[in-house]
């Protein structure tokens, strides 16, 4: 038995040498609400003739606590939550879609709940719009990092704005806001975006983008993220917002993987060049 | 001597169940000079007639702008009617920026309504000696509210507060079925006859004592979506009295001026 609590709960001494208690803070400010720790990855947006689609995985990773001071690229994956929703329908012309910490989602999610009841309390026709939407969420974040104490997501807002034309909208823990016809957050900005950059290249108006042309790339940047990025995974969510309806479906499957192509990297693991 | 025991305060009812500061701050909306307004399916009117306290002074404001969809009208004490008018400038101002949304306009309605009726409610206090007509537009088209010092509010297709304010809604009740489907400027004649109908004998309306003011949504095909709040005071509304003029000679708008004849 042990009888010195000071040393419970770490590394033994004998097996991995003195403690370095520089990893426990015993002075200056609170730091555990400037990092995340279940996080979700990318959001994919796209803007299409008449509507916006967009999607998350379905992936919260968990980066353990005790591993924030050595966050390094490989620990802090632990895939531990497989069915976190991330895209978040608000009234019936938007969805938010998020990245970044859960617990900050959440939280967000029970402020929007509370306006969205607020809004449905009164006032005939007057309802928040994806871009009035964006906007406070925006000043949220702003406000949040402002105190120190930011809310560690990535969301992109998709809807309509108030004339009716498809918004898709970025907004980030610092509150920078960001708008282009496709966007994408986390890994997916990297990945993604090259993807949607070159089948919907900038002087391609969004006019002549169909619905079924924008899910389809959508679903080949979720397909490409799972190759790729180590915190996501093959199940995800999708949102086609449109003038009528919201189709949101939250249990995707990715189809027709090939994992082919691996066998060609060198340079990893097992594997010697 | 009989003297009244129940009006000390506001929070001590009356044996009859009346709370008899409220009465006299509604008093005091009776008192003020008389405001108009109206509402067809696009637009939003709302006139006032100013009065000034003595020959050499200025004219009290009647209207003031809250923001370029909403304009309130006032009757009873202006200073009373500054305190309310900057909250909803604040909370106005509020909804575009953190929304970037124009406030609707039953929102802002309704937070001056508990505003006024806390005021009825806690010792100490005293409730606003003003009435309000509120004029506005937002996702639901124009709108018209009432506000009473009680904190009683009501949506309106058309009301008149102020010192004899009863003839011009008499007006406005016998023409109320004209006002729905009638131009903006029919809706703007409409208000300025009701408004002369409150005057005594001696008085007529002047480009000095009449305030005009006019918010409604865009005509359809504009860039707009809402034509902004227009305030017409001074020179600006000798065109609409004119046209008042105009239109009793004539007698197009109704009936009115056969009577020369019985």
């Amino acid at each position: 038995m042990d009888h010195f609590p000071g040393t419970w709960g770490r590394p033994r001494n004998d097996v991995y040498g003195a403690y370095d208690p520089s990893y426990l803070q015993s002075t200056g400010p609170k730091t555990h609400t400037s990092s995340p720790a279940v996080t979700g990855t990318s959001v994919v947006g796209v803007v299409f003739n008449g509507g916006v689609v967009i999607a998350t995985d379905n992936l919260a990773s968990l980066t353990p606590s005790f591993l924030l001071p050595l966050r390094t690229a490989s620990y802090g994956s632990l895939a531990r939550f497989t069915d976190t929703k991330r895209l978040r329908v608000f009234g019936d012309q938007a969805v938010v879609g998020f990245g970044g910490d859960v617990s900050d989602m959440q939280y967000i999610d029970r402020l929007l709940e509370s306006i969205d009841i607020r809004e449905n309390y009164s006032s005939h026709g007057n309802t928040l719009n994806a871009k009035n939407l964006h906007t406070y969420l925006a000043k949220v974040f702003y406000k949040r990092r402002s105190e120190f104490n930011p809310l560690w997501n990535h969301v992109l807002v998709a809807g309509f704005d108030s004339a009716g034309k498809p918004f898709l909208s970025s907004a980030d823990l610092l509150g920078t806001t960001f708008s282009a016809p496709h966007l994408a957050t986390g890994f997916g900005a990297h990945l993604a975006v090259p993807i949607l950059r070159r089948l919907f290249p900038e002087e391609r108006p969004v006019e002549e983008i169909s619905q079924e042309e924008a899910v389809e790339a959508l679903k080949q940047c979720m397909k490409v993220l799972f190759y790729r990025d180590a915190r996501s995974t093959d199940k995800y969510s999708i949102a086609v917002i449109t003038k009528d309806k919201i189709d949101l479906k939250e249990d995707e499957q990715l189809e027709k993987q090939s994992w082919a192509f691996a066998e060609k990297i060198k340079g990893y693991g097992r594997q010697t060049v | 001597m009989f003297r009244n025991n129940y009006d000390n305060d506001a929070v001590t009812f009356s044996p009859q169940g009346r709370i008899f500061q409220v009465e006299y701050a509604q008093e005091a909306v009776k008192q003020g000079s008389v405001v108009v307004g109206l509402v067809n399916k696009t637009h939003a009117v709302l006139v006032g007639l100013k009065r000034n306290a003595e020959e050499l002074s200025s004219y009290q404001k009647k209207l003031i702008e809250i923001d370029s969809h909403m304009a309130i009208a006032i009757a009873g004490l202006a200073s009373d009617a500054r305190v309310l008018s900057n909250f909803m400038k604040q909370q106005s101002l509020g909804s575009k920026m953190t929304y970037g949304r124009p406030i609707p306009v039953e929102r802002v309605v309704n937070q001056i309504a508990d505003r006024a009726q806390t005021n009825t409610q806690h010792y100490g206090k005293r409730p606003y000696g003003v009435g309000l007509l509120v004029a506005g537009v937002d996702d639901a088209g124009p709108h018209l509210f009432e506000f009473q010092p009680s904190g009683m509010i009501q949506e309106m297709v058309a009301c008149a507060i102020g010192a004899r304010s009863q003839m011009a809604r008499t007006y406005l009740e016998r023409n109320l079925d004209q006002f729905a489907d009638c131009s903006r400027d029919q809706l703007i004649n409409h208000g300025l006859r009701a408004l002369k109908e409150t005057l005594s004998q001696d008085k007529e309306l002047t480009v000095d004592n009449t305030s005009v003011g006019v918010v409604g949504l865009a005509p359809e095909g504009s860039k707009a979506r809402i034509e902004s709040f227009k305030l017409y005071e001074g020179q600006e509304t000798l065109p609409l009295l004119e046209a008042l003029e105009r239109s009793e000679s004539s007698g197009t708008m109704e009936e009115e001026s056969m009577e020369v004849d019985s």
